[in-house]
């Protein structure tokens, strides 16, 4: 299973959790097991429209999902997924 | 220390949730910004014109609006920088009247960064913080490494490994720990986030960034008192994250608020360098989905940031006050530079390139009108981007040391050598 690095914002979450496991082949269905295992989570990710909210980036290894397929880019059992926090930096 | 009651919480800017004045930077719930809030009842009985022209000229004379509680332990003597009147750019500009917020002279790193970090590091003093940190495209790692050696704070500065050499000096000579990362300022910033999540520094954009982020409105307060207690028709702002120009913005509506300044139409210009533009870009396509840039690829890397973390606010700031934005290619940068300088004698870094040429094409479109008046914010020295200029400025001509060398090669006027 692709693991997942938890943000701390959302380690409340998780138990404290900083990586978690979650099956899936894309990152849409990544983030719906995520949300079985820990409910809530999923709506503090993405908004109403199920889209990835406007302030978190989402990465597979090291390239940000806006640059592949959004929520459809495919993920392999390998791959490391990061949720971060949009804000910040300057 | 006697706390102030002005400074009451931090608030999300999405869902308005309140948070404590902790070292958090995001809502637990939507990840918006945290913001710090005020009681500007309270402010406005104890804050006037009067009250801030009797301080000292620094940017702190505007203390009962910047989010610390005591008085400032880090950067007491930063800010109020020059304003002047440039009639000579203004002229070959195309505009009226021209003024230039000169933050190429701040103290003590010479550029705008610090003032976001005067307030940072005394906040992180007073959160207890013993380490510092700062993701940077360099000037706010000069910033970070000078204020925290001078305050005996431990820095770690992480950096772009292949900024210009002026900036990567100009924090290691204050004996901070600077870090080049492999990889665009982006990458920095994400794995900057992953530090501060998990080691607990005081990361001054990071979990820092709501005390850092109210730093940047004083240089829009000093802008209004120095114009003589008024808001400017135009303002031209420089954006790398975009937090500055939303900060200015704010600083302006909070003078309005307290009846500091009359309410006067004005309108806020952000500039990028078209190398690295997502702003920009955004704002001409007219929208506010802010595209990343994945590879920046532009001579001013103070202000390549991919992924603006403001770059929707600072959209909303643009279209909200009737402005717009521009962007510049590197040759108008250099040309920017040169024209600073020739025209108003200020030795600006790229970024001030970025805001002159900006501003020359966006009066040459009518978006800022030839009969008005405009600020340019320049917010860095050139000595720190000296590799962006050199070679394009000529070269000094060289002459043995004697008179004749002298006239023949440099100044060899016949008939005004009769005439003496
Ligand atoms: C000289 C200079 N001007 C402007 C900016 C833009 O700042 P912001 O990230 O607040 O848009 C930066 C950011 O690093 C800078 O170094
Ligand atoms: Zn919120």
């Amino acid at each position: 299973m692709p693991s997942v690095r938890i943000p701390t914002p959302l380690r409340k979450l998780t138990g404290e959790l900083e990586v978690v496991q979650a099956a899936g082949a894309t990152i849409a269905e990544v983030l719906h097991s995520l949300d079985q295992a820990f409910p809530g989570l999923k709506e503090r990710i993405c908004d109403d429209a199920g889209q990835v909210r406007r302030f978190v980036n989402v990465f597979v290894n090291d390239e940000d999902i806006r640059f592949l397929e959004e929520s459809a880019t495919p993920v392999k059992d390998t791959d490391e997924i990061s949720i971060v926090p949009a804000i910040a930096g300057g | 220390m006697n706390p102030t009651p002005f400074f009451s919480n931090l608030k999300c800017r999405e869902c308005g949730r309140l948070y404590p004045k902790q070292a958090i930077h995001v809502c637990d719930f939507d990840f918006g910004p945290l913001e710090a809030a005020y009681d500007y009842e309270a402010i406005g009985k104890v804050l006037s014109r009067k009250v801030i022209e009797s301080r000292p000229h620094t940017m702190w004379r505007y203390r009962e609006l910047l989010p610390i509680d005591g008085d400032p332990t880090v950067g007491a003597e930063v800010g109020f920088t020059p304003l002047i009147k440039a009639d000579r750019l203004a002229k070959i500009l195309g505009i009226r009247e021209l003024w230039i917020k000169n933050d190429t002279v701040n103290y003590p790193t010479l550029s705008f960064k610090d003032r976001v970090v005067s307030v940072a590091l005394s906040r992180a003093r007073e959160l207890g913080f013993e380490v510092v940190a700062c993701a940077s495209t360099g000037n706010l790692a000069n910033s970070v490494a000078a204020n925290a050696a001078a305050a005996g704070l431990k820095s770690y500065v992480l950096i772009p490994a292949d900024l210009e050499q002026g900036k990567v000096l100009g924090s290691l000579v204050y004996g901070t720990q600077v870090i080049g990362i492999h990889g665009a300022y982006d990458q920095v910033n994400r794995l900057c986030s992953e530090i501060a999540g998990k080691y607990g520094w005081g990361f001054v954009n990071v979990n820092l960034r709501p005390y850092y982020a109210e730093g940047s409105k004083s240089m829009g307060f000093e802008i209004c008192e120095q114009l003589g207690w008024r808001i400017p028709q135009h303002t031209v702002v420089p954006m790398a994250s975009g937090s500055l120009l939303t900060k200015i913005h704010k600083a302006y509506k909070e003078f309005i608020q307290l009846g500091i300044v009359a309410d006067t139409p004005f309108h806020m210009h952000g500039t990028q360098a078209s190398g690295c533009a997502p702003i920009s870009h955004a704002i001409k396509r007219g929208t506010d989905i802010v595209k990343p840039v994945s590879k920046p690829d532009t001579i001013v890397k103070s202000l390549a940031i991919g992924t603006p973390a403001d770059g929707y606010y600072a959209i909303h700031s643009m279209k909200q006050s009737g402005g717009s934005a521009e962007d510049v290619t590197d040759e108008e940068v250099v040309e920017g530079i040169r024209m600073l300088a020739e025209y108003a004698g200020i030795f600006a870094e790229t970024a001030g390139g970025v805001t002159v040429a900006g501003a020359r094409k966006l009066i040459e479109s009518g978006h800022i009108g030839a009969g008005d008046s405009a600020v340019l914010c320049i917010t860095g020295h050139g000595l720190k981007t000296q590799e962006a200029i050199v070679g394009k400025c000529g070269a000094p001509r060289l002459i043995a040391p004697n008179l004749r060398e002298f006239e023949e090669k440099i100044y060899a006027p016949d008939a005004a050598a009769a005439s003496i």
